[in-house]
């Protein structure tokens, strides 16, 4: 469960002050399946960044599963960040040293998990996304839509309640962007909360929720179909 | 909590992965860390050739010259007008007669004409007693040194260096041969092995004759020198009390007589002596911080480089402790490896000009290593540490976008 209490961002840029988030209210239940959508620099990032705990609010308040996560500290915060948020990226972000397995199994290691049991889990979150013969590659040695695999293998590694995606398939061509959005939908399926950004009005369509922002505001909030 | 175990090996994978960064870093270290191995070595070298140069002269030596040393302001003999007496034989013989007095050697320097069947070379010759030997801890390599006799007494024999041996004798036995030195004949009864300079004499290319046969040779009544060695440290100054008093009774009362201690000469040189320290110092000093600059930079560099990807480990759940760690761990494993490289280099260094330089003992003082060891680790962990810390803290957003 998410609520978002009167959430404002402001970025300093120079002399000026830049509003991206202005007073966002916003409640999101569990397994949802929500779309954000806008013209660009409408704040839809700055928000799914707050929502994944990569920023913090100038004001307001943030609950996730009943805990006000704006009073959190940095290492509880980093707690959070590992069991419950999962984070996809529209440039990945791997770890270009690091092989497939080894990218899926960060969040373990940061989480002091031992190798076994890492290294099962891991084997069952590539099987599943059918990954299992791209284990030992490096990232440079993955086509876009698999790397695109791997990081939501990474990010949900973790099993998190909220599963965010800025643009995933921004970078992704639109046969491997159309695989990616249905192993999205299948994780919210079993039940995942997903929220994601977009800029494809089809893609937006697929929602179950939708939330249009303009100029740092939530323009409409709808349940398309309905 | 990430354990120690995957931190290490998270830290491992990214020194051998980002290999350019590694080879900046660990050339950084090494450079800086072997050329103060390097540097200080070269001028503890040449402060130990000093050093040796000067302990060579032999232990609690006591060494009379003839005159009144100039150093020591008016002459009171040439104010009055009495000339100086000359240091005689027996001036050595009466220092004898005291109990610290552990072994004297009079001393007479010339240089004459050496041959043997026709090869003939100028060489310096030294005209002593047979308590010269022990007295310069020289040693024979055949045959015996001067023998043990009156002082008084001129017998034609002489003692040769290693390298007179060779170039006046060459293939033949040089012992038992007589040998002319200037206009009369000496027999050879021995031969030195010891090599090197002692009083700016090569000791390979000298002859020993008795002191006597040296007065007669070069047609000197003064001694050139009167070594006196005491048995004690201790007792130096009141030997040298007593040999300034019975030089003086011998000599009508006047002192005509300089008396210096191997402590005297060495302090005179200890201004040189401190000042190659402080060079020495000084030298280490300046490797050391164009090293730690060397080192500084890299790290920051690569800290920098790699700010990105402490955004993406906090996103993913690492706390600004875990980052810390990674981190941490890193420069320490590259410091370590960085260290032990410069090590290396500065021992093939200063090995390298021992080799170049036989004469120079030049061996890095421990403290100089030690000392470029910690500073090249230090500044490696602290500024791989401090940009790292700041990155940790940003937002894992900011941190993130970063390129
Ligand atoms: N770090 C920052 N510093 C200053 N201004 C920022 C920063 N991040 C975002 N902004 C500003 O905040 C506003 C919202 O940016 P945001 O990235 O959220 O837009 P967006 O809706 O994601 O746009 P796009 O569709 O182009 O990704 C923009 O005006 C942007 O310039
Ligand atoms: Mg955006």
């Amino acid at each position: 469960m998410i609520k978002l209490v009167n959430i404002h961002r402001n970025f300093q840029v120079g002399e000026q002050t830049v509003h991206a988030l202005n007073d966002i209210n916003l409640e999101i239940t569990d397994a949802e399946y929500v779309s954000i959508m806008g013209p660009s620099g409408s704040g839809k990032s700055t928000l799914l960044n707050l929502l994944g705990l990569l920023d913090r609010p100038t004001s307001g308040q943030y609950f996730l599963n009943n805990t006000n996560v704006t009073d959190l500290d940095e290492t509880e915060q980093a707690l959070m960040r590992n069991k419950s948020i999962g984070f996809v990226f529209q440039t990945f972000h791997l770890v270009p040293r690091l092989t497939a397995a080894e990218n899926i199994e960060l969040p373990l290691v940061l989480a002091g998990i031992p190798e076994q049991q890492r290294k099962d889990r891991v084997a069952a979150a590539l099987d599943s996304l059918d990954l299992s013969n791209r284990a030992d590659h490096k990232p440079e040695q993955l086509s876009g839509g698999q790397r695109q695999r791997v990081a939501i293998a990474r990010a949900t590694i973790s099993r998190p309640s909220v599963l965010l995606a800025d643009e995933p398939t921004g970078n992704l061509d639109q046969k491997s962007g159309l695989n990616v959005i249905e192993i999205l939908e299948a994780l919210n399926h079993k039940g995942i909360t997903l929220i994601m950004v977009t800029h494809d009005e089809s893609l937006g369509a697929r929602s179950t929720r939708s939330i249009r922002m303009l100029d740092g505001r939530i323009e409409s909030d709808t349940v398309p179909g309905k | 909590m990430l354990l120690t175990r995957d931190a290490i090996k998270f830290s491992w994978q990214a020194l051998t992965a980002n290999t350019t960064r590694t080879f900046l870093m660990l050339l950084a270290m090494s450079i800086g860390v072997g050329s103060v191995v390097i540097l200080t070595s070269l001028g503890e070298g040449a402060r130990n050739y000093v050093t040796a140069e000067f302990s060579a002269l032999g232990t609690n030596l006591v060494i009379v010259i003839p005159g009144r040393s100039e150093t020591s302001g008016g002459n009171p003999a040439t104010m009055m007008g009495v000339t100086e007496r000359d240091l005689t034989i027996n001036d050595a013989v009466a220092l004898t007669r005291n109990p610290d007095v552990l072994r004297i050697a009079p001393l007479n320097i010339g240089a004459a004409e050496v041959s043997w069947q026709g090869r003939k070379r100028e060489i310096t010759i030294q005209g002593s007693s047979h308590e010269l030997l022990k007295l310069r801890q020289w040693k024979m390599s055949q045959g015996k040194f001067l023998p043990k006799m009156d002082l008084e007494r001129a017998k034609s024999v002489c003692v040769i260096g290693n390298k007179v041996r060779n170039e006046i004798f060459g293939a033949h036995s040089a012992l038992g041969q007589w040998m002319r030195i200037g206009d009369r004949r000496y027999r050879v009864i021995g031969i030195l092995d010891s090599e090197g300079q002692s009083l700016g004499i090569d000791i390979g290319d000298t002859v020993i004759i008795p002191v006597a046969s040296a007065q007669s040779l070069f047609n000197v009544p003064s001694l050139f020198r009167i070594f006196v060695e005491v048995k004690t440290r201790a007792a130096i100054p009141e030997v040298i009390t007593f040999i300034k008093e019975t030089l003086r009774e011998r000599h009508q009362g006047v002192e005509d007589v300089t008396v210096i201690t191997q402590d005297a000469v060495l302090a005179t040189f200890d201004r040189i002596l401190g000042a190659l320290t402080y060079a020495v110092g000084g030298i280490a000093a300046i490797s050391l911080a164009v090293a730690g600059i060397l080192i500084m930079n890299v790290m920051l560099v690569t800290v920098s480089q790699r700010t990105s990807e402490i955004g993406l480990l906090k996103s993913l759940g690492a706390s600004e402790q875990n980052i810390l760690m990674l981190i941490l761990i890193e420069a320490v494993l590259l410091s370590t490896l960085g260290a032990i490289l410069g090590f290396i280099l500065g021992q093939l260094g200063s090995w390298a000009i021992r080799s170049a330089f036989p004469v120079l003992p030049a061996y890095a003082p421990l403290w100089a290593t030690f000392a470029s060891l910690f500073v090249a680790m230090l500044t490696g962990v602290l500024f791989s540490l401090l940009p790292a810390k700041k990155a940790a803290r940003l937002n894992p957003v900011d941190a993130l976008m970063r390129h």
